[in-house]
């Protein structure tokens, strides 16, 4: 294996077809970039130029053959797949193929409750039934973190009708679950094991990093390769293992994916695929040591901590994913989102999201010294210039939820909208979350009690980004009657 | 033959010199260095292709960076010097017999070796046994400095390369936090003459201010650097640059300057409206 990964075929085609000079009476209508100047000058003439639609010598994204057919396959090799396919719809799109894989209306799925907006999204469509897991929680960093296996294995004893077990792999602040040990378990209970690596590219290259979910024996993965693997935000792999028949997965993506599939989002996660095998280990080790170090620094800084491997407990913190930058800033004073603000206003320093008591930068090998000393120096100065008494803060982020409805059955109920504050004890038929993470504090068919109004209220105070309602101020809120 | 070399000062302007002689071309890890000897200007290091000095002007920027402050507070005695690697600033500060010691933080280890080389005149001062080297990120040596500095000086390349950290927000706000309650921060401050540097010198000048109450701007000219008018930055916890200025004490170091007296000292801090326009506005 590997010499054949030197190739990229759909980055090969895109050259060859330049160099024809093929007239364009097809869409799309820009022709090249001719139609918009502008654009063109703005983005680059090259990357109008194979903007391009479906041909016979391009292959088509929604019944592969040819070169598409043969990325896909060097992908599979790379990730250690049985099958892999490219996402252009986000990796939303990959996270709901796999539930419409896995589940059909009525069916069980188990997952813990910090999931994915998408997931749960995925619930709303098919009308699958969750079964909640409660993530473990780190009560100093008031954070959620995987599942314990014992709480999975329970969940499938008491629901063995369930068909599939929904894993993060990592969750968004770096946390593993067993997954190796929860792929067994859900195995010899007949039920799948799906995978969100939203945020787990990496885990298929580097060294010393979580397992990855195909290597643990799950049977589908939704891999973010825009996030940390250098695609284009937007590009995604799907990856399949052998109990999965790639042709009805086939035409599960294929009920709601573009027919016009952006061949700049294929060719960046061919040339993406190709990188990370060729130099995945290095580059991922030069993220690992920057985070390390920084990690190292902040915590020098007091205060702030920036948290490691060292909260590994061979349970619901099975591994952590060490290339992941999380701070808590609590003891600071400071909620982690006001870190956050502070940190793109007066700093200049846009870090990936900052919650009520925690920020999460994300290192990859595209970063140098300077973004990482810039990172460390400006926390240093946050501290100094408005650090405060924690006392009185907001203590943590998971809130067990109490689930009454599935989440399809609330979100297609009567609903009526009412001020939110008045809202306890009724049946959420909506969703509300902080984005970024886009994690749920409401799910549809939930209980909205006062812990959760708390909740949302102390998010809304300290300029967290909420959505998800229907009403964009989130001053009210839809709930079942 | 004619050799000359020319840097871009703006898309549509150039600066050209003619050249006797290239003595050095490399590149670090950080950038490329070249050094020529020429005709007019004597010999020029050259950094990514910008002139950091000449021989023959580059009294003026190390008298400017140095005899300022020093007249201000003549009772300096700890100073650091961030970047400097040809050592001219290093040179000026080591004429003070006052000043106890002198740390200078350079991230690039070869412009040092190669000034050593190739520029005497600037690089001669290195082994004075005040003077401490450290070869690292300006950025990461000040964050771990508590009060112990009378005097910083930034003499940084433009803030596109490695000098980057120096003109950001963080990297003030560590150097009130290592500087005495006296404490003085000088910095190049770029040129407000062409249109392309304007923004960088609104934003300098709006980031120091935001970690300095007193934060002033001085001017010289600088005949190879673009436009010839040149900018510094004076920052500090309370002095001001010319109402707190001791001539007299300064006078009584007797040192001799070829650009620098107290007279221009208060001159210089008075600036033409246009630039005091960019500033207000900054």
């Amino acid at each position: 294996m590997g010499r054949e990964q030197n190739n990229a075929p759909i980055y090969q085609a895109l050259k060859r077809h330049l160099s024809n000079r093929v007239v364009r009476l097809d869409v799309p209508g820009h022709k090249g970039g001719r139609m918009n100047k502008e654009l063109r000058d703005f983005l680059g003439e090259n990357c109008l130029k194979v903007d391009v639609n479906s041909m016979k010598p391009l292959d088509n994204l929604c019944h592969p053959v040819s070169v598409i057919r043969e990325a896909e396959e060097l992908a599979s090799e790379a990730f250690g797949a049985r099958h892999t396919f490219f996402i252009v719809n986000g990796t939303t799109a990959a996270v709901q193929a796999m539930v419409f894989t896995a589940c059909k209306a009525g069916d069980k799925i188990i997952m813990p409750r910090n999931v994915h907006r998408s997931a749960i999204n995925a619930l709303v469509v098919c009308g699958a039934v969750p079964v909640y897991v409660n993530p473990g929680t780190n009560k100093r960093l008031g954070i959620p973190l995987g599942m314990s296996v014992k709480d999975v294995e329970k969940a499938i004893m008491e629901n063995p009708d369930a068909k599939a077990v929904l894993v993060n792999n990592p969750t968004y602040y770096g946390v593993c679950s067993d997954i190796k040990k929860i792929c067994e378990i859900a195995h010899a209970h007949g039920m799948l094991v799906l995978a969100d690596e939203a945020h787990g590219t990496h885990l298929y290259f580097g060294d010393d990093l979580p397992v990855s979910a195909m290597a643990a024996g799950a049977d589908m993965a939704a891999v973010s390769i825009h996030k940390t693997g250098g695609s284009l935000t937007q590009s995604s792999f799907l990856l399949c293992g052998k109990r999965i028949s790639e042709g009805y997965v086939r035409q599960i993506i294929n009920l709601t994916q573009t027919t016009s599939g952006s061949y700049l989002l294929m060719v960046s996660l061919d040339l993406a695929r190709k990188n990370l095998f060729l130099n995945g280990r290095d580059m991922f080790k030069k993220a690992v040591d920057y985070a390390d170090y920084a990690r190292e620094e902040i915590n020098k800084i007091g205060g702030y901590y920036a948290f490691g491997r060292e909260l590994e407990n061979g349970d619901d913190f099975f591994a952590f994913d060490s290339t992941k930058l999380s701070v808590h800033t609590r003891d600071v004073g400071l909620a982690g989102v006001e870190v956050y603000d502070i940190l793109r206003d007066d700093y200049d320093i846009q870090i990936e999201f900052g919650d009520i008591g925690n920020i999460l930068a994300i290192v990859s090998a595209g970063d140098r010294e300077l973004e990482i000393e810039r990172f460390i120096s400006s926390l240093g100065e946050i501290k100094r210039l408005y650090g405060k008494d924690p006392s009185g803060m907001f203590d943590h982020e998971y809130i067990n939820p109490q689930v009454v409805l599935a989440p399809q059955q609330a979100f297609y109920n009567d609903k009526k909208s009412m001020p939110i504050e008045k809202s306890e004890g009724m049946i959420c038929g909506e969703f509300v979350m902080c984005y970024p993470p886009g994690i749920p504090i409401l799910a549809p068919g939930e209980r909205i009690t006062r812990d959760i109004l708390d909740y949302i209220a102390y998010c809304k105070e300290k300029g967290c980004f909420l959505t998800g309602t229907e009403d964009l101020e989130i001053n009210n809120i839809n709930v079942v009657v | 033959m004619d050799l000359w070399f020319t840097e871009k000062h703006t898309d549509d302007v150039n600066f050209t010199i003619k050249v006797k002689k290239q003595l050095y071309s490399g590149k670090s890890y950080y950038q490329e260095i070249d050094v020529f000897d020429t005709y007019e200007f004597g010999r020029v290091l050259v950094l990514d292709g910008f002139i950091m000095l000449t021989e023959k002007d580059e009294y003026i920027y190390h008298e400017m960076v140095t005899a300022v402050p020093m007249a201000v507070n003549p009772d300096i005695k700890r100073v650091l010097v961030i970047g400097a690697g040809d050592g001219g600033t290093i040179r000026e500060l080591t004429r003070y017999p006052t000043i106890e010691h002198i740390d200078m933080v350079e991230i690039d280890k070869q412009v040092v070796e190669v000034c050593k080389e190739y520029l005497p005149q600037t690089a001669c001062a290195f082994d004075d046994k005040r003077v401490e080297l450290f070869f690292e990120d300006g950025l990461k040596y000040v964050r771990r400095k508590h009060d112990e500095y009378d005097l910083i000086i930034v003499d940084s390349t433009d803030p596109f390369g490695p000098g980057e950290g120096l003109f950001t927000k963080e990297f003030y706000g560590n150097c009130f936090k290592a500087l005495t309650d006296t404490g003085i921060l000088i910095n190049q401050h770029e040129s407000t003459y062409y249109d392309s540097y304007v923004d960088m010198v609104k934003r300098t000048h709006k980031r120091i201010g935001s970690a300095f109450p007193v934060t002033m701007v001085y001017q010289a000219h600088i005949p190879t650097y673009p436009s010839g008018h040149w900018l510094f930055g004076f920052a500090s916890k309370n002095l001001h640059p010319v109402y707190d200025m001791q001539a007299e004490k300064w006078e009584k170091f007797g040192l001799k300057m070829r650009y620098y007296n107290t007279r221009l000292h208060e001159g210089c801090f008075a600036l033409p409206n246009y630039v005091l326009e960019v500033l207000d506005n900054a």
